[in-house]
């Protein structure tokens, strides 16, 4: 079906915001076709889930935030998202567009890692960020919300770790939206050549409950050949936010990408989470978990295709539904012709706490090649009776037996988030969100 | 006064409408170790699960009492903190949460806010009760029975029981599927226990368990009542000849409760 999108901002418009970046022409020139492709594209289409009536229109896209001289100028519920006994030195604070804080230890950039936000590194480095921009994971035209993310771009990240290196203190980028109507539309692009290793964090945040805002978001990961990337993300867009969000990996020869995402937006959300195995023996795990609440209504894909030999992909995802929530999982293992011995398996596991809570999970295994295994597991259910009447016949409250169920039903992918604040800062997410 | 008292007082019990206890009767008190016996479906796991406020039990007729004070009106978690304990014939398993944190909130349930017991003394006491049921250390921090085998959850249970230390303790078939020598490590830890001021309703329908904990007073159930009680001397006489005396004794015929066979 069509939809009616009357776009808010024109060619005009972005070519001046363009010029205002002190963006590369190549920049300005993706910019403007792909409001143009915008016009004549579909909306993307997730499975069961109507997004027709979903605000996509209604924003603030310019809104800019003050520089951050000090951490300690940060509002608590920002701070909680820091290690501040261990101060990270990698870290990247956007606040609304504006890159308000970015620091990178000295030794991680004589090494020649790149850390900082998507503008600077326009500027910096514009050969290399047009070399993946929109190319290898995502394309302009997949979809009206892919051009208008083009066309809109306004923050994000730019992370790149050269041959042979290794980080091994975590990059973490925190976006907050202090502006209850800024638009997010960001670009992440986490690249790492050969033989190198990163684990990336970011988190959203707004605080809009009544406003309108949108948040559409693009993040590309690419690991070449024998690369390591880990990749964490807890998502805290308020009620009032709509959110896309279309997270993809291409992993060459070898490279291994790991996923947590800790999807605890409160406002519709539709997220696709798409990683390509490119090259022979390459792997990814992909876990995610989500909690949902009121009214929201929320598509997740996770997806994992299949092109190299002997590549291995495994889906997780873990889902809470209470109130009148509604939540569709779409796990897809793809296995293209040719991947031989390859091994793609899912698991999708939801959790209702109300009646009128609604989840369906979607296990989908496509396969076109014989030398392969798969495998899927999938269910909807309800906190077991009896494991409540086991804790409380100990002496638990039910509020604290179903508060230990469901921490240890999302325990096995909140485990895996790479950073110990932002691992416990998920946890109190998921508690204020149950409860 | 010496332990607390558990009285069951003409007990009606129905699953879906359909009857299973039709008026038991039966005083524990602290420092007595009754045995209920009984064939299979004749309602002994009924009246364990039906005293601890089992979901799928409603009482329709008569009176739990702990003490004097009213346990049907209680949540499941209160008939916990007010010192009842059920060994579950099938402990549920609990993903994401260790055995050991869970011990604790158990214990710490039971006790006043500021007054949770140390986390030193909890260790202590829990590889202590751990070395005395050849429990495997590492079994405090796998999740709650989870991937066990039949024969650790018991043991866990047990384990559960002498951490806890209730004041009226059910156990419910604990000696199901136990080979022989795990039988006399859950006797032993049983037996442990026994003091004055605790109390145990030790269900089975076979007798072999007796032979290790020995009862003060034996219970036999059928068609959902208390047929016959008497010593220890029951149980043997149960060993030797079976059920069928009481029944031909009694005029009972089918001593089933609630099932078509």
């Amino acid at each position: 079906m069509t939809v009616e999108t009357k776009l808010p901002y024109d060619l005009e418009y972005i070519s001046q915001f363009s010029q205002e970046q002190n963006e590369p022409e190549w920049m300005k020139s993706l910019r403007l076709q792909a409001l143009e492709q915008a016009d004549t594209l579909p909306m993307p289409t997730p499975d069961k889930t109507k997004i027709h009536n979903w605000n996509f229109t209604n924003f603030k896209h310019n809104a800019t935030g003050g520089t951050i001289q000090s951490l300690d100028e940060l509002p608590q519920e920002i701070k909680v998202f820091f290690d501040t006994e261990n101060q990270n030195q990698n870290l990247v604070i956007q606040r609304n567009q504006t890159a308000a804080y970015a620091s990178l230890s000295p030794k991680l950039k004589e090494q020649g890692v790149i850390f900082t936000d998507i503008f600077t590194a326009m500027n910096k480095h514009s050969d290399l960020v047009q070399r993946y921009f929109m190319q290898d994971a995502v394309s302009v035209d997949e979809n009206r919300l892919t051009a208008l993310h083009a066309a809109l771009m306004n923050g994000g990240v730019f992370v790149y770790v050269p041959k042979n290196v290794v980080v091994e203190e975590p990059l973490q980028s925190v976006f907050w939206q202090e502006d209850p109507e800024a638009a997010t539309f960001n670009h992440v692009i986490v690249v790492a050549e050969s033989n190198s290793s990163v684990t990336y964090v970011e988190n959203y945040i707004s605080h809009n409950k009544e406003e309108e805002a949108v948040a559409n978001i693009v993040t590309e990961v690419i690991a070449h050949d024998n690369a390591n990337i880990s990749f964490g993300a807890v998502d805290n867009f308020a009620q009032g936010t709509t959110v896309y969000v279309n997270r993809r990996g291409v992993a060459y020869r070898d490279a291994v990408i790991e996923w947590a995402l800790g999807q605890m937006n409160d406002g519709n959300t539709v997220s696709e989470n798409i990683t390509h195995l490119i090259g022979d023996n390459s792997v990814s795990n992909a876990k995610t978990v989500t909690v949902g609440r009121g009214k929201q209504s929320q598509n997740f894909t996770a997806k994992i295709v299949h092109f190299g030999q002997q590549s291995e992909g495994h889906i997780l995802q873990h889902g809470v539904m209470k109130d009148s929530a509604t939540s569709v999982f779409n796990g897809i293992g793809k296995i293209e012709h040719g991947a031989a011995k390859s091994n793609a398996e899912q698991e999708s596991r939801v959790l209702m706490l109300s009646k009128d809570a609604r989840g369906d999970a979607n296990p989908i295994l496509l396969i076109d090649e014989d030398d392969v295994t798969a495998g899927h597991a999938a269910s909807v259910g309800r906190v077991d009776p009896m494991q409540l009447f086991y804790l409380m016949s100990r002496g638990i409250s039910k509020q604290e037996a179903e508060r230990l169920v469901i921490h240890g039903f999302l325990a096995p992918v909140v485990k895996q988030i790479p950073i110990q604040a932002v691992r416990e800062q998920l946890t109190e997410v998921i508690e204020r969100k149950v409860y | 006064m010496a332990g607390s008292t558990l009285e069951i007082k003409d007990l009606h019990v129905s699953i879906e409408d359909q009857e299973i206890l039709k008026g038991v009767n039966l005083t524990i008190t602290g420092g007595e170790f009754h045995a209920v016996m009984g064939p299979n479906g004749t309602g002994k796991s009924t009246l364990a699960s039906a005293i601890m406020g089992h979901p799928k039990y409603e009482i329709t007729q008569g009176s739990v009492l702990l003490d004097g004070e009213d346990v049907l009106e209680m949540e499941v978690d209160e008939r916990a903190q007010a010192g009842l304990f059920l060994a579950m014939q099938y402990p549920s398993e609990i993903s994401g949460v260790t055995n050991s944190d869970f011990l604790r909130s158990s214990i710490n349930s039971r006790r006043e806010e500021g007054d949770e017991i140390s986390l030193m003394k909890f260790i202590k006491e829990m590889d202590e009760a751990m070395d005395y049921l050849d429990m495997d250390k590492n079994m405090a921090q796998r999740y709650l029975n989870e991937g066990f085998s039949g024969g650790e959850k018991k043991r866990n249970e047990i384990l559960q029981l002498m951490m806890i230390k209730p004041e009226i303790a059910i156990l419910d078939e604990i000696d199901s599927g136990l080979d022989i020598d795990a039988l006399k490590v859950v006797s032993k830890g049983i037996n442990k226990l026994r003091n004055e001021n605790f109390g145990c309703l030790i269900i089975t329908h076979y007798q072999r368990l007796l032979n290790y904990i020995t009862p003060d007073k034996v219970h036999v159930m059928m068609q959902g009542r208390v047929v016959k009680s008497g010593g220890p001397e029951l149980a043997q006489r149960l060993e030797a000849e079976g059920y069928e005396w009481i029944k031909e004794e009694l005029g009972i015929e089918d001593e089933t409760v609630g099932q078509k066979a």
